[in-house]
């Protein structure tokens, strides 16, 4: 598993993928953050990093269906998928090594932000003015959001040899999954129910944890929901098999 | 036995790719897998390298089954697939460690990478990147990939189509030296290369296996007739020839005519061409080839 980890990461270091995605993460988010006006923190006045937290989800979207749309279906389409399965490696292994690497490489992205962190800590009003309980949580939030989008990513390259495909699909199961059962809880259609259909999706326990409280509740879905989706990988990957 | 093949059945759907097939390899055989496009090469190779599995039937390398211990076959294999699928934006020596890794070769991963590639003649490449290799060395990066790990079974899918002739010759030395100490199955539909590298031969067409003998006998077996080709200056009586006891079949080609016969009748035809006062250019026995074997089995 190792080594295909660290193929994987050499290969999105080698192929300009890793640092397309960390440029753009970072000037995407940086521009909500700093400089458009009503996102930027100045606008706001509020010593936090809610826009952070708000924006990195649909922009992860984008970049996380990117970067997981080649690891499967490339291989398939050029056939070096009969190498790796013809080497003594499980499935799993080869499957864990590529999901690992995926979000190995979003916590690279995600971590230069500790430096907005930093900048809004020295900014507060009074020095240090700021829930940093919260913000530790939306981080914790955010790094799990990035691994159940890591894991749709995944699933979504295993079931295609296309990359189109899959980047196209696994965009509408990232933003079908984080904020669909929401806006269907909002159309009040089955009154107290609704809380419990806001429950399946992945924003609302996003928001639950990134009040900094860290229940265990939102841990047993989100990876209950990683590994939902890796088994569901296997599933799909095995079925050269049959 | 490295490699024991009993009743494999493989189907796609209705079709029957392979249809009980058994066959055996000794260790230190190289056995030539012979059979027209579609015939279930790449199929019987592809379960024994346990990335299908089959329909039905068994088949084990080195004494472990396909099927119930998959991971043990991979290490005692080494597989090159049919067109030589690689990561291309990889570098030749990175790629060839990370097989080594994954073959589990820990420490001595990268002299073994070393000596690969000094043995396959990739030296002068060694810093490229697969991508912008030839064809040829690429095959040979794929070569070294299969045997990094000291296999003792070596599966080689159309070790030399889409080469150069050149490259082919290189490569069939190659798969020669290697065959010396090491069982190896490899698949071809070219005759000339099992004639030149292989000591056993299976012949297989549509899912069925045609024959499967040594090289030498199957030639034998299926060379009773004789065939000369005889060139005469004019064209001649094709009965006259027919006429000569023992004579099977006459083809014409031109003004030369292809006899085949039962016992070597070269005397009675040059008796006979000057009886007639043809003019007898040529004579020449032509021993029966694989490719003849081969088309009339797999006919």
């Amino acid at each position: 598993m190792y080594s295909i980890l660290k193929k994987e990461i050499r290969s999105f270091l080698s192929s300009l993928i890793a640092y397309v995605v960390m440029i753009v993460f970072l000037v995407a988010i940086g521009l909500f953050m700093w400089v458009l006006p009503e996102y930027n923190v100045f606008d706001m006045g509020y010593a936090n990093m809610d826009t952070l937290f708000s924006m990195a989800p649909m922009v992860f979207i984008f970049l996380i269906s990117a970067i997981t749309m080649r690891s499967f279906s490339e291989e398939k389409k050029s056939g070096t998928i009969e190498i790796i399965t013809t080497k003594p490696l499980s499935d799993m292994q080869i499957i864990m090594g590529k999901y690992i690497a995926g979000v190995v490489l979003v916590i690279f992205s995600i971590l230069p932000t500790l430096i907005y962190f930093y900048t809004i800590y020295q900014l507060g009003a009074t020095k240090g003015n700021m829930d940093i309980g919260a913000t530790w949580g939306s981080y914790l939030g955010l790094l799990l959001l990035a691994s159940c989008f890591v894991a749709i990513g995944i699933f979504s390259s295993a079931i295609t040899d296309n990359q189109i495909v899959s980047f196209i699909v696994s965009m509408f199961l990232c933003y079908c999954f984080y904020s669909i059962f929401d806006l269907l809880a909002n159309f009040n259609l089955l009154g107290s129910y609704d809380s419990v259909v806001a429950a399946l999706g992945i924003n609302a326990h996003y928001i639950s944890i990134s009040r900094g409280v860290i229940d265990s509740r939102d841990l047993v879905y989100f990876f209950s929901f990683i590994t939902a989706f890796i088994w569901g990988t296997k599933t799909v990957f095995s079925a050269r098999k049959w | 036995m490295s490699i024991v093949v009993e009743k494999l059945t493989k189907l796609y759907g209705a079709q029957k790719a392979l249809n009980e097939i058994s066959f055996e390899v000794k260790p230190g055989d190289v056995l030539g897998f012979l059979g027209p496009n579609g015939a279930g090469k790449s199929t019987t190779m592809k379960i024994l390298t346990c990335y299908i599995p089959q329909s039905s039937g068994t088949a084990t390398v080195c004494g472990f089954d396909v099927i119930k211990n998959p991971i043990e076959v991979r290490r005692q294999i080494g597989y090159l697939p049919e067109l030589n699928p690689l990561y291309t934006d990889m570098f030749v020596k990175e790629y060839l460690l990370f097989s080594a890794e994954v073959q589990g070769l820990g420490k001595l991963a990268n002299t073994r990478v070393e000596e690969m590639i000094e043995r396959v003649g990739l030296t002068v490449e060694r810093k490229k990147k697969i991508g912008q290799l030839s064809k040829g060395y690429k095959q040979r990066v794929g070569l070294a990939q299969a045997m990094l790990h000291n296999p003792k079974v070596l599966i080689l899918d159309e070790p030399t189509s889409g080469l150069d002739p050149n490259q082919v010759g290189e490569m069939r030395d190659l798969i020669k030296e290697i065959g010396k100490d090491k069982t190896v199955l490899l698949s071809t539909h070219i005759m000339q290369e099992v004639e030149a590298m292989c000591n056993r031969v299976v012949i297989i067409n549509k899912g069925k296996i045609v024959a499967n003998d040594k090289i030498e006998k199957l030639q034998q077996h299926l060379s009773a007739d004789i065939l000369v080709t005889v060139e005469f200056k004019n064209e001649i009586k094709e009965s006259l020839i027919r006429n000569i006891a023992g004579v099977t079949d006459v083809k014409q080609k031109g003004k030369r005519y292809l006899v085949r016969s039962k016992q070597d009748v070269r005397e009675q035809l040059s008796q006979l061409a000057s009886s007639q006062n043809w003019v007898l250019l040529s004579m020449q026995v032509e021993e029966e080839s694989l490719e003849n074997v081969f088309q009339q089995l797999t006919r």
